[in-house]
């Protein structure tokens, strides 16, 4: 069933800014004047085991969680954690893995998830200064630019898959 | 009106709060209720932590006492802790408004059970409202200090890790006018309960708690969802959400003041729907008090009590699916940090074979691979009268095997209580208990305690000095070791204590390593402010 609201689930691992980039993705589509839930279980994560947040949107959206095999969107920012997150994904639902951007090739390895964002954001739509003001109300000053250019790049990488 | 705004539970709760005029914020951190007392702080209200629950919900009483308006949080375990003030403050009322926020966390996302404390709403006479996401959260909480005030009774409200970790759109409203000043007035008969006061108070509280039912009955903290007749689905909380995905066609009775319960309410909604459904996470609390009134409802099956609910699940609940349920794949397990200081710790456990009472915190991840030193965890302080009671029974041998070990924060909390009964009632063969001293309340978020000599906000406060402490208390040794720097001169020393008749403290003593440089700041600060001749130090 395809409701009117949109799923887009995160997954990686405690440290990676899992949390940070669902924050981002669910403000960019606030900040679009959707109804927005994001769930996410923090706890033990900090310390380095698995995290994943959900982010729904649309006119309303009742339960904060993604139901089993309904995401429209799966971004695993970490290569192991694409198998055991896989069945979130609906058939047809686009999957958005780690191999796609070369983190080491970032300015700041760090800026990884938020390159990530960049690929999603190629294959979403919602506007590209939505994103931008989320990830600046998100990050403080001195590291924005680098994320700026991460989240460019991360555009192109989506544009062409 | 002010803008709208996405926060999750904990920070529509502290917002709520300081638009409520609270005078006071105090509570112990605990995984979902942290983040409530260090966002009212943020935002400029009065915050502080209390070593423990127990104490944090005595000062939020004598706040309320002396007619101020107070919030204390912690988690669902937090509130056995604070339990015994909470039983007889139903008693005794309070002057201004206290509101108990319990952060439960159906499925134990990160506890070590998955108790209901809306059981605690019945079993104290405590009135309980439960919001279902952030703006309710944010509404629910200005209602129960106007709840709380108006019938001078401390008000709970039951939140759970779905509430207070997600983020929904939540407009706040303004703020509260006339928020009386604090003043002490004497009442002597309503506030010391000995039994000839306690028994007329108990009669007020079930006077108060049937006034409030009353009046919950045509309560806007409930509401109907008109839908088909053919099925109706009574609900609380996080489950309201689930509901309306799960059976968009159902009539709905989504309850928000759910102690005590509105009965007609409900009794009338149940009559007009030709099934009626019980849809709530957790015990059957809603299901056995409904069927109590003699409203015949359905529950769910057994195998829905444990864990969280969610659309795919409700869906079951109504279809009276049975069949087990997907399991979904493993993630991967938290685990110490490399360079934690605790690593050093356990690998020596592991080495000389000890039989390790552990205690709750990071350092618990101790029982996992590649470790796997620790033989039990109940709850916070129990490390050391477990430890205690398995010396007094076990054959010598082993006896010398025990061991204790404790966090800072945890120490702090409850451990104190357990070094008093080891130097009170001492094992024939002593005893050891270590205490991992890395300087901060990592497991939570790194929040500060008494022996970090900061407050909540980092600033500067008296330290509890916990070596002092430990020899006071009448500990034979106490020594303070870096397990890292030393790692054999430790091993040395828990091997001779072990071998001794004597009740030994080993403080291992290394700050985190996630918290050092935040250490090392706050504390640069807070010198530069103590020296500086227009602070007045505490
Ligand atoms: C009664 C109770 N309150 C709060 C908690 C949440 N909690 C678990 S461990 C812990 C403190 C851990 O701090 P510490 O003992 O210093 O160990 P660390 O995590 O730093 O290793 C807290 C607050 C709990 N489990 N039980």
């Amino acid at each position: 069933m395809k409701t009117a609201v949109t799923n887009v689930v995160f997954a990686g691992l405690g440290g990676q800014g899992v949390v940070k980039a669902s924050d981002i993705m669910a403000d960019a589509v606030f900040r679009c004047g959707h109804d927005v839930k994001k769930a996410e279980v923090h706890g033990m994560s900090q310390r380095g085991g698995s995290v994943s947040c959900d982010v729904r949107y649309g006119k309303e959206v009742f339960s904060p969680m993604v139901p089993a095999a309904q995401a429209d969107y799966l971004v695993v920012l970490s290569p192991d954690q694409v198998d055991n997150n896989r069945q979130a994904l609906r058939p047809g639902g686009v999957l958005i893995t780690p191999d796609l951007v070369d983190a080491t090739k970032l300015e700041n390895a760090k800026s990884l998830n938020v390159a990530m964002l960049g690929v999603l954001a190629a294959k979403m739509d919602v506007p590209i200064e939505k994103w931008k003001e989320a990830i600046a109300a998100a990050l403080p000053e001195k590291l924005l630019e680098t994320n700026l250019r991460a989240f460019e790049t991360g555009r192109h990488i989506g544009a062409r898959l | 009106m002010s803008e709208r705004k996405l926060l999750n539970g904990d920070e529509a709760v502290a917002q709520a709060a300081l638009d409520a005029g609270v005078t006071l914020g105090t509570g112990y951190p605990g995984t979902p209720s942290t983040e409530i007392l260090e966002n009212l702080d943020l935002i400029g209200g009065r915050a502080q932590w209390a070593p423990n629950e127990k104490v944090a919900l005595e000062v939020g009483l004598g706040a309320a006492y002396a007619g101020a308006r107070v919030l204390v949080t912690m988690k669902h375990v937090g509130v056995n802790v604070a339990a015994d003030p909470l039983f007889t403050a139903t008693y005794t009322g309070v002057h201004g408004a206290l509101v108990l926020i319990s952060a439960d966390d159906p499925g134990m996302a990160s506890s070590q059970n998955e108790q209901d404390n809306r059981r605690y709403a019945l079993a104290s006479g405590c009135p309980m409202l439960e919001p279902s996401d952030s703006q309710e959260a944010y509404d629910f909480v200005r209602t129960a200090f106007d709840i709380s005030a108006k019938w001078k009774i401390p008000v709970m409200l039951r939140m759970t890790t779905r509430v207070c970790h997600s983020r929904t759109v939540v407009q706040a409203k303004a703020k509260a006018a006339n928020v009386s000043a604090p003043a002490f007035v004497r009442d002597i008969r309503g506030k010391v309960m000995i039994p000839a006061y306690a028994r007329p108070a108990h009669k007020l509280l079930r006077q108060k708690l049937g006034e409030m039912a009353a009046w919950n009955e045509t309560s806007e903290l409930n509401k109907v969802i008109v839908g088909s007749k053919d099925l109706g689905i009574i609900t609380s909380a996080i489950s309201y959400m689930h509901v309306r995905e799960a059976a968009p066609e159902a009539s709905v009775l989504k309850l928000g003041f759910t102690y005590p319960l509105p009965i007609e309410r409900i009794r009338q909604f149940a009559a007009g729907v030709t099934r009626c459904v019980v849809i709530e996470e957790g015990d059957p609390y809603l299901v056995e008090s409904i069927r109590a009134a003699g409203i015949s409802v359905e529950g769910k099956p057994e195998m829905y009590r444990y864990g969280e609910l969610n659309v795919d699940r409700v869906k079951r609940i109504i279809a009276g699916d049975v069949s087990a349920e997907p399991v979904p794949p493993r993630g991967k397990p938290p685990q110490l940090c490399n360079g934690c200081p605790y690593r050093t710790v356990y690998e020596v456990l592991k080495r000389l074979d000890c039989i390790v009472a552990g205690d709750i915190g990071c350092y618990t991840l101790g029982v996992l691979p590649p470790f796997e030193a620790m033989d039990t965890c109940v709850c916070m302080g129990a490390s050391l009268g477990v430890g205690l009671g398995m010396r007094h029974v076990l054959p010598e041998q082993e006896a010398r095997r025990v061991v204790s070990i404790i966090g800072d924060s945890t120490f702090m909390h409850t451990g104190v209580n357990g070094l008093i009964e080891m130097t009170y009632n001492p094992p024939t063969t002593g005893h050891v208990l270590i205490i991992l001293d890395n300087g901060t309340t990592a497991m939570t978020g790194q929040q500060e305690h008494p022996a970090t000599g900061r407050t909540l906000d980092h600033g500067p406060t008296n330290k509890f000095i916990i070596e002092d402490f430990c020899k006071a208390a009448g500990a034979k040794n106490v020594d303070i070791i870096d397990p890292v720097s030393k790692p054999a001169e430790f091993e040395a020393m828990l091997k001779g204590r072990l071998a001794s008749n004597d009740l030994s403290v080993i403080i291992a003593r290394k700050p985190c390593l996630l918290a050092a440089g935040k250490i090392r700041e706050y504390e640069k600060i807070n010198a530069e402010k103590l020296a500086s001749a227009s602070y007045c130090k505490v």
